[in-house]
Parts: C-alpha cells; structure tokens; sequence
C-alpha cells in the first residue's frame, strides 16, 4: 500500500469524488490555479477545469450561500474556506441556512454541502490562523463535523461526507497536512460519519480525543507503555453528532478518563464527552473524569513560546494519563 | 379607451384577466388573515398588500414551469403565481401538519415548495439572495436554460449577502434576476435612513450589471422590465438588478403599530396608491374588465377564501413528536 500525506488524501478524496460524479465541484479562495493555500485542491483545475474548481470572490458568506443554494438544486458543492478562522462571516450561511434546510421544509428540500477548512495550531499562525471552532457548531442539529487524525481517516471520511445527503464540516488539522503519513489502500473505499475509531487497545486508563491530538496521544501512550501502563486511545473522527456507545464502551472500559482537546476548554467537545460519561458510566469510574484542553483565553498567540504554552503536546498528556493511572 | 400596452409585451387579455385575479386573491388572502389575527385564529401575519401588482407583474414575465423562484416573506402574488394555492397558504397560516412549505414548523411567510420551485426560506433577512445565485450557478454548469428569480426589500439591501451574492452573479455572470421591493420602509426606517445612494438600483453599477427603478403600481411596467431581464439572463449576459417603487398599506406585521412612525395622513395617501385598482382601471378602460366580471371574480375569490379558511381552521396540526424528524436524511 502506498504511503501518503493528510493532504495528499483530501487531494485523492476530492479527485475521486470529482470523477465518480459530475455533480461534485469545487467552490472557494485560490483553489484554481494555485490549487488551495495549502495546495488541498492542486491539479483538480487543470484536470476538472474552471466550471469545476471555481475561484470566488474573497467573501465567505458568498462562498457557503452559493454552494448552499447549488446544493438545494442537486448539486454536491465542496467549499473550501481557506482558514477555519475566516468561516465567520459565513456562520449565518451555516447555521440559519444550511442546518435547517431539511427540516424546515418539513423533509421538502436538503442541502448536500460539504465545507472544508484547515484548523488548528502549531504552526505560527497567531490568534487567527490557529483556531479550533468545531464547539461553535456543535451545539446545532442539522450539521455534523467531520475532524479526521490520519489520511486513511481522511480520505474515507472526506468521501462519505461529499457523499452525504446532509451538511457536513469538514475540519482538517493544518499541522498534520504533511507532517502526518500513513498506508492508505488504492481500493476505493468510505467510512461512515459518525462512528469513533479505537486507534489503541489498552487496560489501565483511557484517552478519548480528535484531531492531531490522537497523534499526542499515542504518543504517551507509547511512553507509558514502557512503564507498565496501558493506555486505551479513541477517536472521535466525528464530533457531532458524537458516537455515545464508542465514549461510553472507551470510558467503561478502564474507568479512568482522560479528554483530549487543542480548543479552549469551557463548552468544548470534551466537555460534552464528559457529560455523556456522567450520564451513562457513573459506576464505572475509577477516578474524575480529567479534561486536557487549551487555556481560556481568546485564541494561541503567535510568539513560539507563547504558542507552545497553549498547545497541546505529548508530554502534557503522559503527565496527566500518569496522575491518572496513580490515581 | 386607454391605449392598449400589453399587446405589444405580448399578453394577452387572458393572461391579463388571470394576473388581476392572482392579485386580488392575494389581497382578499392577506385582508382575511389580518380578520383571523385580530379574532385570534391565527397568531401572526406578514403583509403583501400594496406590493401584489408588482409580484404578479414580474412572476408572470418568468416561465412559471420552468424557472426557479426565491420569494421574500410578503410574495404572496409570487407563489400564488408560481401554483401554490390558497388552501395551501391557509394551512400555512393556521400552522397546520399539510402546509406545503413547513408542516406548521415555519412562520406564515416563510415560503417553499419543491414541486413548484419555490425555494424554502427563512427569517433571516437576505440569505436567499446568494441561494439563488447557487442555482443559477447550477443552471450554467449544468446548460439547463431555467432563470432564477429573487426578491428582498429595500432594507435588505443593506445586508452582506446582498453584495456579496450580486458580485458572485456579476462575475460570473450568471442567469439571475434581483428583485428588490422597495416600500420605503424597513420595519419603521424610512429608505433616507437605509441607503446611502438615492436608489437601490445605483448598487447594480459596482456589480457590473444594470440596475433599473420601475413603478411598481404598473405591473406592465414591471413585467416588461422583468422580461428583459430574462432576455440578458437568456443570451448568457448574465444578471439584472430590478428595484421597483411599492408601499406596504399595512404595518410592518400584526406585531407592529405603523402609527408611531408614520403619520395618519402619510398612511392614507399610501392606500390610494393601489397598483391592484390602476391594473382594474387599466382592464377596464380597454374593455377587458367590466363591473359584472369584477364582481364574478370577487365572488369566487371569496367563496375559494372561505372554503380555505374552513379547511385549514379544521385541519389537524402535525404530531408534537414529529418535532424530532427530519433534522437528518431518515
Ligand atoms: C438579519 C435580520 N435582521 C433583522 C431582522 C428583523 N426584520 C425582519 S423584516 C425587517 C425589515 C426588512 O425591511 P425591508 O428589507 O425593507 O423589507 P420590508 O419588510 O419592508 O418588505 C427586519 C429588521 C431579520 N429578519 N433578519
Ligand atoms: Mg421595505
């Protein structure tokens, strides 16, 4: 099997779903000639060409209500905001318009959008090409959001959303476009939005995540192995609607809980997770439910120390899966 | 007689007989829901009177089986237009479970109907405009020769989805037409707080295409520049920005009282401008209307009114737990 980038399998996930189906283009800043800032969409305007990868007019509001109204049509738009940052001016596209379009019809009309955009820090982006804005959105039914740790991941995921009859966010960690690289097979496959992933098998405690923190993750628990302490890693892979039987499986499992996020932490994701655990494991819990998560503060400064101090890294989460363990 | 105007557009006296009975089935419609509010039938209206003459005037110049529509919440003379009926904008009214446009989830106003392509809206103002912009997009990828129809107010005009959605059709100029309905109010501002420019139609310039103000009390006015907007659309000239000059004889909703921003006298003189009576004068000066016609058609449009309201004040709401359906493919 060959081996390729994150970013390599949004580019292949994108060029398949281009070619299986004519309805699918692409929408959005520099994804033509230049082929996306990040290169996501390069070669797909030369082979597809301009009717296919449009580039818009530097307005996301635009972008995301013209795909919306080409997806009611019949269309399989995929925008791409350029930095998950800039989606603002499209939230209202999103959230009013998008969400709830099938339901406020009454089933009548849908909207089979994806929209793609690069998050997350790392990478000297400052307050705003850092952000993680996936809790903004989880709070509304109609949308679901898609944020993959591996190209294999990635790549089924990314088809499955072009492919859904819904709107779907499609958040791609920044950092791991090419510093993230795995076996991917050549067979066409997908896998299905809303299921979380055991990336690892283990006793003694468990860490549930998304993103490139799976990566972090595994990492400690590569290191922790060495001193006898086996950690259990899921994946989110979709954050909402969340797979409660996976977080409630993980969190049983050893009882002892540890979430991962590189969002700020008051309302996250994780906090949601853990009102799932509170819920459904209470008697299964060996310790408190810990959250790891980026500071309250507005969003990670640029300065390498500063960032550093936000981020979320492998060595933060070995501390607190130890503190766990010894629990 | 009045020189006859609608020949050389192409209308004929049936067709011109049928756009007048469209509009006083929207006025009568829209008199009757404001009787049922104030009896407390029904918890909430939005108006279109004042405005049917110019929404028929420009539905009727698109191709009503064909093209796709975008209307903004006082189009009641566009969707009755585009075939939604009157049973269905009284269930709609009543919030029942068989209302075409929502099954009773949506607000009176709030439009969509799939069959007719009449795309769903909802409250926030000016959403649509890049909605349609998508379709006409569609319709360009896809070669298909439909043109796509959208309206707002003047206030709405305001909004970022209005110029980002006219640049996105003036570059790539695609096959839609902006309607804007200027009433002169939004809410309770008048225009000369609202635009900045004189007219609506002075914003088409910086989105590269022709921007035009037509009185909107002249529906014939109002479907001859419609129909050249379709013509531009057609021949890949890509789109129109149509401004017409209306006034909304209501307040803003049954939940606002005009009175404190606009006088007695201000709101009379408004009434007497009715586009619906100058089309009547119009029909009746070349002979296409005669008093007995004009009394047939209330009749009937009253008996269709009565027998809609009797349906829909019967008809069941939907099931409260239906509430958890549809949020998802099923
Ligand atoms: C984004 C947004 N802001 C505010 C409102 C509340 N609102 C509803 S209609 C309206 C005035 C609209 O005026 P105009 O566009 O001129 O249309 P008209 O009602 O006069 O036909 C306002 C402020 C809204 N629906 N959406
Ligand atoms: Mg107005």
């Amino acid at each position: 099997m060959p081996v390729i980038s994150y970013i390599e399998a949004v580019k292949q996930a994108l060029d398949e779903e281009m070619a299986h189906n004519d309805k699918v283009f692409i929408l959005g800043e520099d994804v033509g000639m230049k082929g996306g800032v990040f290169k996501a969409t390069e070669g797909l305007y030369e082979k597809y060409g301009k009717e296919r990868v449009i580039d818009t007019p530097l307005a996301e509001s635009g972008i995301v209500g013209v795909g919306i109204g080409a997806a009611m049509y019949g269309m399989r738009p995929i925008a791409e905001i350029q930095f998950a940052d800039f989606i603002m001016p499209a939230v209202n596209q999103i959230v009013s318009e998008a969400a709830k379009i099938r339901y406020r019809s009454n089933n009548d009309w849908h909207c089979p959008i994806t929209i793609r955009a690069p998050y997350g820090g790392g990478v000297n982006g400052g307050l705003y090409h850092s952000q993680s804005v996936e809790a903004l959105f989880a709070n509304v039914p109609g949308l679901k959001i898609v944020m993959p740790s591996t190209p294999y991941d990635v790549k089924g995921l990314l088809k499955s959303a072009i492919r859904d009859d819904d709107p779907v966010l499609f958040f791609e960690h920044k950092r791991a476009y090419r510093l993230i690289k795995e076996e991917v097979p050549e067979q066409e496959y997908t896998i299905p939005i809303g299921k979380a992933d055991v990336k690892r098998e283990g006793e003694d405690v468990t860490v549930i995540t998304y993103g490139l923190a799976v990566h972090f993750a595994l990492q400690a628990a590569d290191k922790l192995q060495e001193e006898g302490i086996s950690v259990h890693v899921l994946d989110l892979r979709t954050v909402y609607p969340l797979d409660k039987e996976a977080i409630i499986e993980a969190a049983s499992k050893t009882g002892k809980i540890l979430l991962v996020t590189e969002a700020n932490k008051e309302g996250s994701i994780i906090s949601e997770v853990s009102a799932i655990i509170a819920e459904y494991c209470l008697f299964d819990l060996d310790a408190p439910v810990q959250r790891l998560a980026g500071p309250d503060v507005p969003a990670m400064p640029y300065a390498a120390p500063l960032e550093k101090h936000f981020m979320i890294n492998s060595d933060k989460i070995e501390q607190a899966l130890r503190d766990l363990a010894y629990f | 007689m009045a020189e006859n105007r609608h020949e050389a557009l192409g209308l004929t006296n049936e067709q011109l007989l049928e756009m007048y009975e469209i509009m006083r089935l929207a006025r009568r419609f829209d008199e009757r829901l404001w009787i049922l509010n104030r009896a407390g039938k029904i918890p909430f209206v939005v108006s279109c009177q004042g405005q049917e003459a110019a929404q028929v005037g420009a539905a009727f110049a698109l191709d009503r089986k064909n093209d796709y529509v975008l209307p903004y919440y006082r189009d009641v003379g566009v969707v009755l237009s585009f075939g939604m009926t009157v049973k269905e904008l009284m269930l709609q009214a009543f919030a029942k479970g068989e209302d075409p446009n929502s099954g009773g989830r949506q607000m009176p106003g709030h439009f969509g109907q799939k069959k007719n392509r009449i795309v769903t809206g909802s409250s926030p103002v000016t959403t649509q405009v890049p909605h349609a912009v998508g379709i006409a997009l569609a319709a360009k990828m896809e070669k298909k020769s439909f043109v796509t129809f959208v309206s707002f107010g003047e206030g709405s005009s305001n909004q970022g989805d209005f110029h980002e959605g006219l640049n996105f059709a003036g570059v790539h100029k695609l096959p839609v037409i902006f309607f804007c309905e200027n009433n002169g109010y939004a809410i309770s501002v008048p225009t000369s707080m609202q635009l900045a420019c004189e007219k609506v139609s002075d914003r088409a310039i910086g989105y590269g295409m022709p921007g035009v103000t037509i009185d909107g009390n002249d529906p014939l006015a109002v479907f001859a520049a419609v129909k050249e907007a379709v013509r531009r659309a057609k021949r890949g000239e890509g789109p129109t920005l149509i401004e017409v000059i209306t006034q909304r004889f209501t307040p803003h909703s049954s939940d606002d009282d005009d009175r404190l921003y606009r006088s007695e006298s201000e709101i009379r003189e408004i009434r007497k401008q009715d586009g619906i009576q100058f089309f009547a004068d119009y029909l009746k000066q070349t002979g296409i209307l005669t008093d007995e016609l004009e009394q047939q058609i209330e009749k009937k449009i009253a008996k269709k009114i009565d027998e809609a309201a009797d349906y829909a004040e019967n008809a069941p709401f939907a099931e409260p737990e239906s509430i958890h359906k549809y949020v998802y493919s099923e």
